[in-house]
């Protein structure tokens, strides 16, 4: 069993990760697109963060990196609606082009914070040390939940939320679906940069190949949230999906401390999403055979 | 009111697949028509209504709708003037929003989709109102996923979808013909109704050649991309099912090979 400090530890990461589980919601489940360009936005902002925090401008840094998030977005919708390139795709271009584009920020493959400033810092004076992490990440958790819930009962979030789910329907109700996949892609990649930009500041170091694979662990944090808590309204699946990422962040604790090695995580992640997703196929597959093999059986006796 | 003129539609074009869906098309409707099209398979009739609404573009031709030339404006645009019904129930709706978020939808048609809030109280009070003159009950299920209504259902609330804010044009193209008879009937009693009460000029592609006479004051027939028949007024008035077969076999100098069309 982990200690109470790595407990507090894997809830705070949790939170952290929380906010890309957010972000990939958005664009997986609501604009109904599989997203790759998150490994290359959650980089961006942590690199956007943890340059300007070196910088001594910690507070900026994280509403920085959720604009230049935004525009990483911006250019997959763009790629996607305009230049009619598969979503997929779409999405490892801008990923791709990003890792050049995070070098280019960061000035070299890794920039440490050791003795920086950071928004944990600030709060650490307020609050004092021992909660100072938690606090902040529940903070901005919950400030972009009710932003994000708030969002999608406006008009525009109805009309983001019907592209994803019908788009011929949507256009034939005179709404521009390049438009709202746009706004769609471009919120989910700002709360995922966001979530790179906390992550930075609070391990106190951004690297460039920090993103790889975040796809899949925001995936596993959706499933594990909506299978335990369920998705019936985007404020359930907001606080699911978040819950989801704290759980996922206490599983790989408790394993690690099993003494698996680091480096198998991604493979287990991997499993556990694709486990996950063909879950029902698994299962009417295993029903049909037993169906089968019941009725070879009776077919048998019949003959006999 | 619709001013269509010299409108061509050709798929495939320079290569061994090459074919005209529309030649030469034009048609003229005033303010309140209710035409209804026949016509066999492949006549043309879906592609002219998805040349209307702006699914596909034309070669050639142009569509005036109410003075305004819509010919190449982008779809989503024109769809502030005209509603649309398509012959699957799935496709008028979105499944996993509520019927309330889908009529909300529907009644922002032709505005800017802002930050104000989706569903104001008065438009849900609103939408319950309308909801209860359909006769189906749904008012009281304004909270259910619209994916687990029935399909007549489904299509119930898509034509009222499709007509909350009045269009100055609606489409209707096989919409009933997914139902069961009794199902079908009701929904084109409920389309008559609402097209009578907002005065809507429509046009409503079937294969039912009884209703095609019986419903609306107008009825064409395409065959082969072009109009080969158009009944009006007195004319539409004496003619009757048969005599209506008869007429198709001279114009086209071929059986009409559908069972759908001859059977009911």
């Amino acid at each position: 069993m982990m200690s109470l400090f790595a407990f507090q530890g894997a809830v705070e990461l949790g939170l952290g990760y929380g906010l890309l589980a957010i972000g990939l919601y958005i664009s997986y489940r609501i604009v109904n697109v599989a997203d790759l360009t998150v490994d290359g936005s959650f980089t961006l902002g942590a690199a956007v963060s943890a340059v300007l925090t070196a910088a001594g401008h910690p507070v900026f840094g994280v509403l920085a990196a959720m604009v230049i998030g935004s525009l990483a977005g911006f250019a997959t919708a763009f790629l996607q609606t305009k230049m009619k390139i598969q979503p997929i795709l779409a999405g490892i271009l801008t990923m791709t082009a990003l890792y050049s584009v995070n070098l280019r920020i960061m000035g070299k493959p890794n920039v440490p914070l050791l003795g920086a400033d950071t928004i944990f810092t600030m709060m650490a004076s307020v609050v004092g040390d021992k909660f100072s992490k938690l606090l902040t990440c529940l903070l901005i958790v919950l400030i972009i939940m009710a932003a994000v819930v708030l969002f999608f009962r406006t008009q525009l979030g109805l009309s983001i939320r019907a592209t994803g789910d019908n788009e011929d329907m949507v256009r034939s109700s005179s709404i521009n679906s390049d438009m709202t996949k746009t706004i769609g892609l471009c919120m989910a990649n700002a709360i995922v940069a966001l979530s790179g930009a906390v992550i930075a500041q609070m391990q106190m170091f951004a690297d460039s190949s920090m993103g790889i694979g975040m796809v899949v662990i925001g995936l596993a944090s959706i499933i594990i949230g909506e299978v335990i808590f369920g998705h019936s309204s985007v404020l359930r699946s907001v606080i699911a999906v978040t819950l989801g990422s704290v759980i996922y962040r206490i599983i790989i604790a408790e394993v690690l401390e099993l003494g698996m090695p680091q480096g198998d995580l991604k493979l287990i992640s991997s499993v556990i999403v694709a486990l996950a997703i063909s879950y029902p196929v698994l299962i009417s597959h295993l029903r049909m055979r037993t169906l089968r093999k019941g009725n070879d059986r009776k077919g048998e006796k019949s003959r006999a | 009111m619709l001013e269509i003129s010299g409108l061509q539609k050709v798929f495939g074009r320079g290569t061994v697949n090459e074919r005209v869906a529309i030649k030469d098309f034009s048609l003229s409707l005033q303010k309140g028509d209710f035409v209804t099209i026949i016509g066999g398979n492949g006549a043309g009739k879906s592609t002219l209504f998805n040349l209307i609404a702006g699914t596909y573009l034309p070669d050639g031709g142009k569509i005036l709708l109410d003075g305004e030339d819509i010919t190449f404006q982008r779809e989503y645009l024109r769809a502030q003037h005209i509603g649309r019904l398509f012959q699957d129930p799935l496709k008028g709706t979105a499944p996993s929003m509520t019927l309330e978020e889908n009529l909300a939808l529907a009644y922002g048609r032709g505005t800017k989709r802002g930050f104000s809030i989706g569903i104001p109280k008065r438009d849900a009070e609103m939408f319950c109102e309308k909801l209860r003159a359909l006769g189906l009950g749904l008012e009281d299920r304004m909270k259910t996923r619209m994916g687990l209504l029935s399909g007549g259902q489904r299509q119930a609330v898509t034509l009222l979808m499709a007509t909350i804010v009045t269009p100055k044009l609606l489409l209707l193209d096989e919409h009933t013909a997914a139902l069961d008879p009794s199902t079908a009937q009701k929904v084109l009693e409920l389309t008559q109704r609402i097209v009578r009460e907002h005065g809507i000029t429509t046009m409503m592609i079937t294969h039912n050649i009884g209703s095609s006479l019986e419903l609306g004051n107008r009825t064409i027939m395409m065959d082969e991309g072009s109009l080969i028949l158009d009944l009006k007024g007195e004319e539409r008035a004496n003619m009757t099912v048969p005599k209506l077969l008869e007429v198709f076999r001279e114009k086209s100098r071929k059986e009409l090979d559908n069972d759908r069309m001859l059977l009911s």
